[in-house]
């Protein structure tokens, strides 16, 4: 008696919202039909795990705020310590795994800035258009001139080594992506019959870019920010490479393997665990970003 | 085509200015005392003075743009407080490392891009298609930089196949500068023991940093493809009997590569910021390493300086591949007017 009452509701949403529910299995089985899809999938979802669970499953906490065990340094792998250790005796497993929830805020914070940024001024520069528009994509061609990584160097030299700098210089170069991006689509979406009906009916303009222009470029933006987290966490990554990221004792994974670089070739496994799970990263990101691709955007393949 | 040349020049210029206010917005705006930087970390606050007054510093920003602008239009580009230099003759003396680095890896990338792009087209959906896949998908996704260094573990350190790091062996003279391309010098002064040497030396760091184009070439290259061999022309000369090879290499690829050919200027200028990485673990003597080296040490008027000449180049590099366009698919000259 108590189950049904529960789940009459959810059976009464499923048939209000029947056809979005077939739409969302037809995503879902196009989605799953390829095994690199499913492959991004699986590797996303356990960065996310391993982020969320990192304190709890780690053997040695306090490795990543700056403890020192000199006893136990430099260790090669082994039961006590997976991935080996490093050259003051910190475990290298745990400070890999709580580099995720790092990781994780990196690629967040960035895209999501880059995000905010950019697709207000792509969706001015598209449905404006005009010399506002031509302003915007101009300025925004002169950014995409410069390697993100250059341009984020310049101003992490500007405010100094650290990881809310890098975090704060890689995001002001991020949002170009978006605006060439939304500006595309919004020309592109603006031409529509259906857009064009709803002005015609005297719609306004703010009511047309929000129900009309946004929904529309929803899937090429989230396609763009899937595989942007991986990129974000690789650039983030290179920055702490060079040494003006994350300082230590942050367990950031391009640090680390800089770091490791100095012990290199005796003590390889120093440099090789965190580069491998900034791979594994990022090759989720992008394996998912590409299946979504192929749900969301099939038009815009190989572009 | 004349009038195509000099709208693409004219934005090229308008660019260039633009480039201009970043580079100047950040190094006069963005940070909290610009002369204190200028000045280095251990300047008295004398010195910062002396410099702010020197630089201009205590002038209104538009006087400071102007003075900006038109020293770098007369080649000052500051001086290195680390080498002493001014950056200018840096930037001569580290980049054709640099331009040598980068157009290796781009040949090897296109080299190799370009016929695996057409044999993933032909063999679709088959093992050669996937192989390439997971090839390309890594590419893009392992860090450069951690590449490299497990190349050197491997072959370097481990094998003692090829050289660690560096440009030379020490044992090696380079050659008497006639271009500045370390290759090409050795090559025209007949030194072959100094250009095998060199070639091993670029061997890692030019294939370290090919990856990721290598991997975007080939995916754009076969995408275009599938479409192309799509097109009725080509249905058209299967039916008159002429060969695949023929129908892929002379008629398919002319089409295919003009799309592969904006992925390679795009690439060009990611290249030029991956060499940032890649130098530095090679210890590769060109401007990435130079501008690590330089931010690293707080020495801020060197990056500016590569900042501006990375983003020249990419500029010259999609302006030159504008001009390849135009050339090789008339129609983008009138799509560039409108």
């Amino acid at each position: 008696m108590d189950q049904a009452l529960a789940r009459a509701p959810l059976l009464a949403w499923l048939e209000r919202h029947a056809p979005t529910v077939r739409e969302l299995r037809r995503y879902a089985r196009i989605f799953a039909r390829s095994a690199s899809s499913l492959l991004g999938l699986a590797l996303v979802l356990a960065f996310l795990l391993v982020a969320a669970a990192g304190p709890f499953i780690v053997p040695y906490p306090e490795d990543a705020r700056g403890a020192v065990h000199l006893d136990r340094k430099l260790q090669a792998p082994s039961a006590a310590h997976w991935f080996g250790t490093d050259e003051v005796g910190n475990d290298i497993y745990t400070r890999v795994i709580l580099g995720a929830r790092l990781s994780l805020w990196i690629g967040l914070l960035i895209t999501l800035v880059g995000g905010l940024i950019g697709v207000p001024f792509g969706i001015v520069a598209g449905y404006v258009g005009g010399v506002v528009g031509d302003a915007i994509m101009r300025v925004t061609d002169v950014f995409l001139s410069v390697p993100a990584l250059v341009l984020a160097l310049a101003i992490v030299g500007a405010l100094g080594p650290g990881i809310m700098n890098a975090i704060v210089a890689l995001s002001l170069v991020w949002w170009p992506g978006y605006v060439r991006l939304v500006q595309g689509k919004t020309l592109s979406v603006k031409t529509q019959t259906f857009v064009e009906a709803a002005r015609a009916v005297g719609t306004g303009r703010l009511r047309v870019v929000f129900v009309h222009i946004l929904p529309n470029c929803l899937s090429p933006i989230t396609v763009k920010a899937s595989m942007d987290m991986g990129t974000a966490i690789l650039a983030a990554a290179g920055l702490g490479f060079i040494g003006l990221g994350a300082q230590p004792p942050y367990p950031e994974w391009g640090a680390m393997i800089s770091h490791g670089r100095n012990y290199l070739p005796t003590w390889w496994w120093y440099s090789a665990f965190p580069g491998l799970f900034i791979y594994l990263t990022v090759l989720g990101f992008n394996l998912l970003g590409d299946g979504l691709r192929d749900v969301l955007d099939p038009k815009s393949r190989g572009a | 085509m004349l009038g195509y040349v000099a709208r693409r020049l004219a934005l090229l210029g308008l660019m260039l200015f633009g480039l201009l206010c970043i580079t100047f917005a950040i190094s006069h705006v963005v940070p909290g005392d610009p002369a204190r930087l200028a000045a280095g970390p251990d300047a008295t606050a004398s010195m910062v003075e002396t410099v702010r007054a020197e630089y201009g510093l205590d002038q209104p920003l538009s006087v400071q743009f102007w003075r900006y602008v038109r020293g770098i239009a007369s080649g000052d580009l500051g001086r290195s407080l680390r080498t002493r230099e001014t950056v200018g003759s840096d930037l001569l003396r580290y980049f054709p490392n640099t331009f040598e680095l980068v157009t290796g890896a781009m040949l090897i990338a296109v080299g190799l891009g370009v016929p695996l792009g057409i044999l993933a087209a032909v063999h679709r959906d088959t093992w050669v298609d996937h192989l390439t896949r997971v090839v390309s998908v890594s590419g893009v996704a392992i860090p450069a930089f951690w590449l490299g260094l497990m190349l050197q573990l491997l072959l370097a350190l481990d094998w003692g196949l090829l050289p660690l790091g560096g440009r030379l062996g020490l044992m090696q003279a380079p050659p008497a500068p006639i271009t500045r391309l370390l290759v090409v010098d050795a090559l025209l002064r007949g030194q072959w023991a100094t250009v095998a040497d060199a070639f091993a030396h670029a061997l890692l760091p030019m294939v370290t940093l090919c990856f990721p184009a290598l991997a975007s070439i080939m995916r754009v290259n076969r995408a275009e493809m599938i479409e192309t061999l799509r097109q009725d022309y080509i249905v058209n000369a299967r039916a008159q009997g002429i060969s695949d090879v023929r129908i892929v290499g002379r008629y398919a690829l002319k089409n295919a590569m003009v799309p592969t050919l904006a992925m390679i200027g795009l690439r060009y200028g990611w290249m030029l910021g991956g060499t940032v990485l890649v130098e530095t673990v090679f210890d590769w003597p060109g401007i990435g390493l130079y501008a690590v080296s330089s931010a690293v040490s707080s020495d801020f008027q060197p990056i500016m300086g590569v900042t501006l000449l990375l983003g020249l180049n990419f500029m010259l590099a999609n302006f030159l591949v504008d001009l390849a366009y135009g050339w090789l698919d008339p129609r983008t000259r009138e799509a560039g007017a409108a």
